[in-house]
């Protein structure tokens, strides 16, 4: 069967057609542009363009995939609304995963995987032989406790790999998108029900309610 | 059947989440989530707070729409979305959306403005609109001054504030009377108790020298200033705040000088019809002022009800139907959320038209 996955929690905007067996998952498109500031102009062209090169159209997903972040908001509501109304469009399943596991799940040992949260944070988890064993969470690179941590992964690692002191593996920097899907496989080959796909947001607004402002009763 | 185009209408610039469906100018569904009371202990709406709640109530309420209109997507002819102006990161979430349902469904997507769409919700009511028309867009964001020859295409901005929007001005001097926000209801319910004519507060960008330059402009950040001045006053002297009659004579202020330079603008261009549009013209004194004294010059006023006045879905719908029917072409799949689209651009045809953000 047929499955689209999307990711925009990171400065990539990634879509892929990838086609579900019972013995694997092979991708059959994958576009990916990286500006941290287009997701809401790229990701639908790339997805339409995933599909045509697929061959294949909207109608013959069985299901979609989309990555919940931890990652910037503005940009990871873009893929996780798109995915939804496609999936409520076509009526089928969708289907969220840590976009950090579609970083962290591809490496062997213990494994740092980091994207860059802004405001001199990361969005970090811990994976020990692509199990993720801490996170997600997000926090400044300096105060991460990594003793055990052997290397680092992810485009957060790149930027801050003086600062965390660890080999900083090049690849793969942004959220693979075979890895999320394969993440999903289970629950895709499985028909499970579909899920709301909740972003890992980690933060609250920055809103702080200013004096003397009365709340009707 | 009927050939009258069915369109969807996705509507997220600001704090309520609305999905319209619209076959012509018939109103099928004007579905609705807010999250205005998310906002309330902010005293203003929070951009990212909004954002979020768009994307917890995107799919339920097209599916609510759908289900009152009784139709399914695969019906729509299009979809109409609201591109700008209004808060980025809200507006982005309704534009993902549709792009995804047009995407999915094959259907073709109309990147709209939400002040055009603001004019095009009368069409629901009362029908075609006369052009050209006048268009006074009152709300918590804008204020504005247009001119429609074309709702199709040419829609002209003769004014705006300089400063805060009128609605915004209500929040404020709703919260120094102690009220609650959005503070546009409750000063109207208390002016209704109150004297307009009290206190004389100033009347923004009508001075001689103003408006020479500013003949269509408002400004309603001093008028805020002046009622916190005369509070603070009152307060000192240890006198009582007349509440009811600063509530009336700040709505005075307010609707005198929108329907004022709005005559001024009728009369200038021959037009002969005012609409009235946005959160601010549920106001019950901002009708009753505009039709007094438009039907006293002899023009019309044309005001949909309150519940199509504020943000809604059916409004992108009415405007969807009617570039549909006008034959204008859709819009791509690459178009941005433009926080800042010109009043000019009723509709995004070439997403690259201008360079964004």
């Amino acid at each position: 069967m047929f499955v689209l996955a999307v990711d925009t929690a990171t400065p990539a905007t990634s879509a892929a057609v990838a086609h579900v067996d019972e013995t694997g998952v092979e991708i059959r498109a994958t576009e990916r542009v990286v500006d941290a500031r287009r997701h809401g102009e790229e990701l639908a062209p790339l997805i339409a363009s995933a599909l045509a090169t697929a061959g294949i159209t909207p109608g013959d997903l069985s299901a979609i995939v989309a990555g919940v972040g931890p990652g910037p908001f503005t940009g990871l509501r873009v893929g996780l609304v798109t995915a939804a109304a496609m999936g409520h469009a076509l009526a089928v399943p969708t289907y969220g995963v840590c976009s950090l596991d579609a970083i962290g799940t591809l490496t062997t040992g213990r494994v740092l995987a980091a994207t860059d949260a802004r405001r001199r944070e990361v969005y970090w988890a811990v994976y020990d032989n692509g199990e993720r064993v801490d996170g997600p969470a997000v926090d400044k690179p300096a105060a991460l406790a990594v003793d055990d941590v052997t290397s680092a992964v992810g485009d957060g690692a790149m930027l801050y790999a003086e600062v965390l002191g660890l080999p900083v593996a090049p690849e793969p920097r942004y959220p693979d998108l075979a890895a999320m899907v394969a993440v999903a496989a289970g629950r895709i080959r499985a028909g499970a029900p579909t899920e709301q796909l909740t972003p890992l947001y980690l933060r609250r607004p920055d809103a702080v309610p200013p004096p003397g402002v009365v709340v009707a009763s | 059947m009927t050939d009258e185009p069915l369109v969807l209408g996705i509507e997220t610039s600001c704090d309520e989440t609305g999905v319209g469906i619209v076959r012509g100018h018939t109103l099928l569904a004007d579905a609705i989530a807010t999250s205005v009371d998310q906002h309330a202990r902010f005293g203003g709406v929070v951009p990212e707070v909004a954002s979020r709640a768009h994307l917890e109530a995107m799919i339920p309420t097209v599916q609510r729409a759908l289900d009152t209109a009784g139709v399914t997507l695969g019906d729509i002819d299009a979809i109409a979305v609201t591109a700008g102006p209004g808060l980025s990161g809200a507006l982005l979430v309704g534009v993902a959306a549709a792009k995804a349902y047009a995407l999915a469904a094959g259907k073709p997507i109309y990147g709209v403005n939400h002040l055009s769409a603001h004019i095009a919700v009368d069409t629901l009511e009362n029908g075609p609109i006369p052009e050209p028309a006048l268009g006074l867009l009152v709300s918590g964001g804008h204020s504005s001054l247009l001119l429609v020859e074309d709702l199709a295409g040419r829609v002209e901005q003769l004014g705006a504030t300089i400063d805060d929007a009128a609605g915004e001005a209500y929040d404020k001097v709703a919260r120094l009377l102690g009220m609650p926000f959005p503070g546009g209801p409750p000063i109207d319910r208390a002016a209704k108790d109150g004297d307009p004519h009290a206190i004389e507060f100033p009347r923004g960008l009508t001075g001689h020298r103003d408006m020479e330059k500013h003949r269509y402009d408002f400004s309603f950040s001093g008028l805020k200033t002046a009622v916190a001045r005369w509070i603070e006053a009152r307060e000192k002297a240890g006198e009582p705040v007349p509440v009811n009659d600063v509530a009336a004579s700040f709505q005075e202020a307010v609707c005198d000088v929108l329907t004022r330079k709005a005559l001024d603008a009728a009369k200038e261009h021959g037009i002969e019809t005012l609409l009235l549009g946005g959160g601010v013209a549920a106001n019950s004194r901002l009708r009753a002022m505009s039709v007094e004294r438009f039907e006293k010059a002899g023009m019309r006023v044309r005001v949909p009800r309150p519940g199509l006045c504020t943000d809604n879905g059916a409004m992108v719908a009415a405007l969807g139907s009617h570039l549909v029917a006008a034959g204008v072409a859709p819009s791509d799949l690459g178009i941005p959320a433009d926080s800042a689209l010109p009043v000019e651009l009723v509709s995004m045809v070439e997403h690259d038209v201008r360079v964004t953000r």
